[in-house]
């Protein structure tokens, strides 16, 4: 599909106008960051490398020093999440046969061209990855999955196959913290990507520019300042892709050398004048495939290009001109010199001073899935057993369709660009709040205090008695507050409105903190239903009115 | 699949629609119905308003409504607190009841002719947690269940039954309840959704007028903070129509300073005048959990206790002239409550425990001046475990606000309460006969202070006793409550094809000896009885 198609829709956000900027003077460097290391500066690390920081992973990391964290979030040693399942109803429709594998069984190695099996198990798919990410490990895999995925900005409904959607996740995820050349490389000849950007009609007697425009423009050089590809190099990168093919009956990319344009490709003088080869046989799509890449990735851009795009979906979407000369500047060098190695980059950036300079806490407005995930993990909310793949896959559904009511598809960008919060100037992730979504942001988190998810008569809620008694003294309202407010929020209110919102809710009004108290006492000494709904009564609308404060809407 | 059959398939239908929830007959209607497409506003039209002011902490209803008939008692209980005779403000039409000295406005309502004071109004088997005593008042449970919505949360349901989809509208634009503080209360808790809206939160409507929001630093933190808090401002549903309301009203007249139930009244009448269709508003007032100190020694007709009931009473009273002010006196009517009230005997920090019933007040133009109920029955040497026996359930003042003033047929009001309370609910002679909304307007009831209604023979009494009754045909009950305020027995509860005098047995045996007392109530008739068991 071609991007441009997408120009002229109209934009349903009705954002306002943005804000002029404010002052930002932020001159740390990627200098290992030596300053503090309490809950403050591990609940900023977890909340930007993962879905939320729950208590227990921000105690875990309180053991280890900033180093040892960072390392061990780069580090995922937990297996790689099981592949999703037939959970979808088999359709009873005779032109639609899906009787190879049962259901509870995966369905990723199951071939089946037909359309309405294949959308059905699009569906599934993404039920699937939002139970991973409700689940996911206690690393960065998660989240830098995400990016990569919306890195490479497939529509997976509009491919239209949920095996080939899975595949595509899955090159995705064995390569997020490995070589990015090689992943480049690998997505080239994703069939998805064949068939998104139309790389499998591309043939030498007329090449297709899609791929070739949008794997410069927006999968590795951009279009900053320094990008000065020409017209002409999208054509010659183009004839240099022809000639790949989809195999519909194993799910393959094949090339064919006959479709394949065997001249010479010649480059302007931002690629040095490169000129490759053309040449001809079965190895000659992914000769000239390397010889593309190696001329992309000698360049200065690409390495700059991508951890700009780490920078906005990491720390903070302005740019400006300190921060590119102090960090991206440098990162792209650590980038360039480990040969794109992912996790070389990422080590740096999180371990930098920058990183945790106060200027980039807190002012990451976050994503559906941030709030969502986040917020699902953060109050330990707990799902059946995994083997109940039924139950699960329909409350993964519901959280997934909060995410796409609030803006935010999984592998199902607007367009090809990926999601509009990272890349749109000048509003970023501003973008994700608007008069539509705010309210339905706050309409969930007030449906997960009060009444929650309930299928096959599980209930997935937030519980909040056990979530407040994780604390360490949650019988003294104030210590209670500040304990919550310490994990889900990022900035602290002042003592005032503390002080307000104790008294009118915790304390229904009552004068004295031991009213609180009393009651949470009783309920420790006696946990009956009666006393639990005493205590639960009040701290159901205190979380419901810190979701709703402006400031939960920041990580 | 298109994405948008999708997305509706993917949305349960929970959180759309309200649902039927543990035995309550509330009415669940589909987005489709036509009944839902008819009535985008409320089911019934009515321009009424409810102002409901939460007294926290437990009023000590016996020294605000001082029972003078019985003084005597009344002192010698509570002594240390007790309001000198002469200083109790006297009520037209009655000698049996004064109120607390500090409650000249309170008095002026009454005495002007637009307030009822309800007596020993409580629950059976009441509970003297605040926090468990509070979400009873507000869930209008029973005092062993646990329900987690709201008495007025069910009834804007039931009027407004697909809240919020769809709302607001132009039928109804408005919130359909505000409460001043800074959460929504159990009390607007609807099946699903909270029905009310709060209006103190860090970017809303009353801490603009009179508090603070937290201050955005100039940092990325406080820009993205500010953004969304914008955003939150333009996108809060309800945010411009409180703001014109607010705006449209210039003029109000005076009311007193340093008394924040004063503040949060003078908000309601300002919204109300400025046209807001909101049926239902929510004020809270505190402190008044007097176990020690409640009087000052010297002269117990000031201290803690009579700087609360001032604050009250002259908010309430400023309150009433506003309305009157604002030419709003007819659509607008004032009650008071508190999560229970406080012992008959005093203890010696000069303050009072946790008690049973208490009165209410109401008030307003369409409210009927007078006392519904008798005094308490005060024992002659009131122990430290004697409390007021309830003399009204809370929820037949409920049911009838509901009846008479928000113009709810009977049926529907039965059914926004437990099934097994709902039968026993009474519908109060508290309005005026001049309110509007019922076509047909129930005659006086008879004077609900007859003696006779009920006896009981022999008293005192060994292991049981006799109790004689009169009914005048209908719904009639018959409950023994003990000292302590809770009901013990249920010994009659049947309809009575017409009048009848009847008896019943009340077999005591077991039971420890001391006061019982015997309730009837038949219709909007109600009669407590003492009764003494005593040793064979």
């Amino acid at each position: 599909m071609d991007r441009r198609d997408f120009l002229t829709r109209g934009k349903k956000d009705k954002a306002p106008a943005p804000q002029p900027i404010a002052t930002r003077h932020i001159t740390s460097g990627i200098n290992p960051y030596a300053g503090p290391w309490t809950e403050n500066e591990i609940v900023h690390l977890l909340k930007r490398t993962m879905f939320g920081a729950k208590k227990a992973d921000v105690d875990y990391f309180k053991t280890r020093s900033v180093s040892q964290a960072v390392d061990e979030l780069l580090n995922p040693t937990a297996p790689q999440p099981a592949p999703p399942v037939k959970e979808y109803v088999t359709s009873t429709q005779p032109g639609t046969p899906d009787g190879n594998i049962a259901q509870g069984t995966t369905w990723v190695n199951d071939i089946n061209n037909d359309g309405t099996v294949q959308s059905q198990r699009v569906a599934s798919y993404k039920k699937w990855w939002t139970g991973v990410l409700i689940n996911q490990d206690r690393s960065i895999r998660e989240k830098l999955n995400m990016f990569w995925i919306n890195h490479f900005g497939n529509e997976s409904q509009d491919v239209g196959y949920g095996n080939w959607a899975y595949k595509q996740h899955d090159l995705i995820r064995q390569n997020a913290l490995g070589n990015f050349k090689q992943m480049v490389d690998a997505i080239t000849k994703d069939i998805s990507m064949l068939r998104y950007l139309n790389g499998y009609l591309s043939v030498a007697s007329a090449p297709d520019e899609n791929y070739g425009r949008e794997l410069m423009e927006l999968f590795t050089l951009g279009k900053g300042p320094g990008s000065q590809y020409t017209e002409n190099d999208v054509k010659e990168a183009a004839k240099a892709l022809t000639g790949w093919q989809i195999n519909g009956t194993t799910y393959t990319s094949v090339f064919t050398s006959s479709r394949h344009s065997a001249v010479n490709k010649t480059f302007s003088a931002f690629f040095n004048n490169t000129v490759i080869t053309g040449r001809t046989g079965a190895t000659a799509g992914q000769l000239e495939l390397t010889d593309l890449l190696n001329m992309i990735f000698a360049t200065q851009e690409t390495a700059k290009f991508i951890c700009r795009k780490f920078y906005r979906y990491f720390v903070y979407y302005t740019i400006d001109s300190a921060t590119e000369t102090n960090v991206i500047e440098p990162l792209a060098a650590i980038f360039r010199n480990s040969n794109y190695n992912i996790r070389t980059v990422l080590t740096a950036l999180f371990k930098s001073e920058h990183f945790f300079d106060v200027l980039n806490q807190n002012c990451y407005i976050k994503s559906p899935a941030d709030h969502i995930i986040g917020s699902l993990r953060e109050m330990n909310a707990t799902f059946p057993p995994l083997t109940d793949w039924d139950t699960n896959y329909g409350m993964w559904n519901f959280f997934y369709a909060n995410m796409v009511n609030t803006g935010q598809t999984l592998h199902d960008p607007p367009n090809v660009s990926g999601l509009p919060a990272y890349y749109q100037e000048p509003l970023y992730h501003e973008i994700w709040i608007n008069s539509d979504s705010l309210p339905k942001r706050n309409q969930f988190t007030d449906i997960m205090v009060n009444s929650g998810y309930t299928r096959n008569g599980q209930r997935v809620i937030f519980n909040l008695v056990p979530y407040v008694q994780q604390f360490s003294n949650p019988g003294n309202p104030n210590d209670l507050i500040d304990d919550a407010l310490k994990f889900i929020f990022r900035n602290q209110l002042s003592y005032e409105t503390k002080k307000t919102i104790k008294t009118q809710i915790l304390l229904s009004n009552q004068l004295y903190d031991y009213y609180w108290t009393n009651a949470w006492m009783a309920y420790i000494a006696s946990p009956t239903t009666a006393n639990f709904n005493i205590v639960n009564n009040r701290l159901k609308p205190l979380f419901q009115y810190f979701f709703n404060l402006s400031e939960y809407q920041l990580s | 699949m298109k994405r948008r059959d999708f997305l509706q398939k993917s949305i349960p239908a929970a959180t759309l629609l309200p649902a039927l929830i543990n035995g309550y007959s509330v009415k669940a209607f589909a987005a489709d119905s036509p009944l839902v497409q008819a009535l985008m506003q409320g089911i019934t039209n009515t321009d009424h308003v409810l102002v409901i002011i939460q007294l926290a902490g437990g009023n000590d209803g016996l020294n605000m409504v001082i029972p003078i008939s019985t003084y005597s008692n009344y002192f010698n209980a509570r002594s240390n607190v007790a309001i000198p005779q002469n200083r109790i403000l006297s009520l037209s039409g009655t000698g049996a009841s004064g109120l607390h000295p500090a409650m000249t406005g309170m008095q002026n309502i009454f005495n002007n002719g637009n307030m009822k004071v309800v007596q020993a109004v409580g629950y059976p088997q009441p509970n003297f947690s605040h926090f468990r005593a509070t979400d009873i008042w507000m869930s209008a449970s029973n005092s062993n269940q646990e329900v987690f919505n709201g008495w007025a949360g069910r009834y804007l349901n039931y009027e407004y039954p697909n809240f919020p989809t769809g709302y607001p509208n132009t039928d109804m634009p408005d919130p359909l309840a505000i409460q001043i503080g800074s959460t929504t209360s159990l009390t607007t808790q609807g099946p699903v959704v909270n029905m009310g809206m709060s209006i103190t939160s860090a970017t809303s409507f009353y801490n603009l007028v009179s508090g603070t929001t937290d201050p955005v630093p100039d940092t990325p933190a406080g820009k993205e903070l500010k953004y969304i808090r914008l955003v939150n401002q333009q996108t809060q549903k309800y945010s411009t129509v409180i703001r014109n309301a607010a705006n449209a009203v210039t003029q109000q007249s005076t009311y007193p300073t340093n008394n924040s139930l004063a503040d949060q009244l003078k908000i309601v009448a300002r919204l109300i005048k400025g046209g807001l269709k909101t049926r239902i508003y929510m004020v809270s007032f505190g402190g008044f959990d007097t176990h020690s100190v409640q009087v000052n020694a010297a002269d117990t007709t000031t201290g803690g206790h009579a700087t609360l009931l001032q604050r009250v009473s002259d908010a309430c009273k400023a309150f009433q002239d506003d309305l009157q002010f604002l030419q709003i006196q007819d659509r607008v009517i004032g009650m008071t409550y508190s999560e229970f009230g406080r012992r008959i005997k005093s203890n010696s920090s000069v303050g009072t425990d946790h008690g049973a019933a208490a009165p209410m007040f109401l008030f307003g133009t369409k409210i009927e001046t007078g006392i519904l109920g008798n005094n308490p029955d005060i024992p002659i040497n009131a122990s430290v475990n004697d409390n007021v026996p309830m003399q009204y359930d809370f929820r037949s003042i409920y049911s009838t606000i509901l009846e008479k003033w928000f113009c709810l047929d009977k049926t529907i009001v039965a059914g926004l309460y437990p099934p097994n309370i709902n039968s026993q609910l009474q519908s109060l002679p508290l309005f005026k006969s001049s309110i509007t909304c019922n076509a047909v307007v129930p005659p006086p009831p008879p004077d609900p202070v007859i003696d006779g209604l009920i006896t009981n023979y022999p008293n005192p009494f060994t292991s049981s006793t006799k109790i004689t009754f009169k009914t005048e045909g209908g719904h009639t009950l018959i409950q023994i409550i003990d000292t302590l305020g809770r009901v013990i027995r249920t010994l009659v509860e049947k309809d009575y094809a017409a009048a009848a005098t009847d008896f019943v047995t009340f077999n005591g045996e077991g039971l420890p000896t001391g006061i019982y007392y015997a309730r009837l109530q038949n219709g909007v008739t109600q009669k407590v009885r003492p009764m003494m068991k005593v040793r064979e």
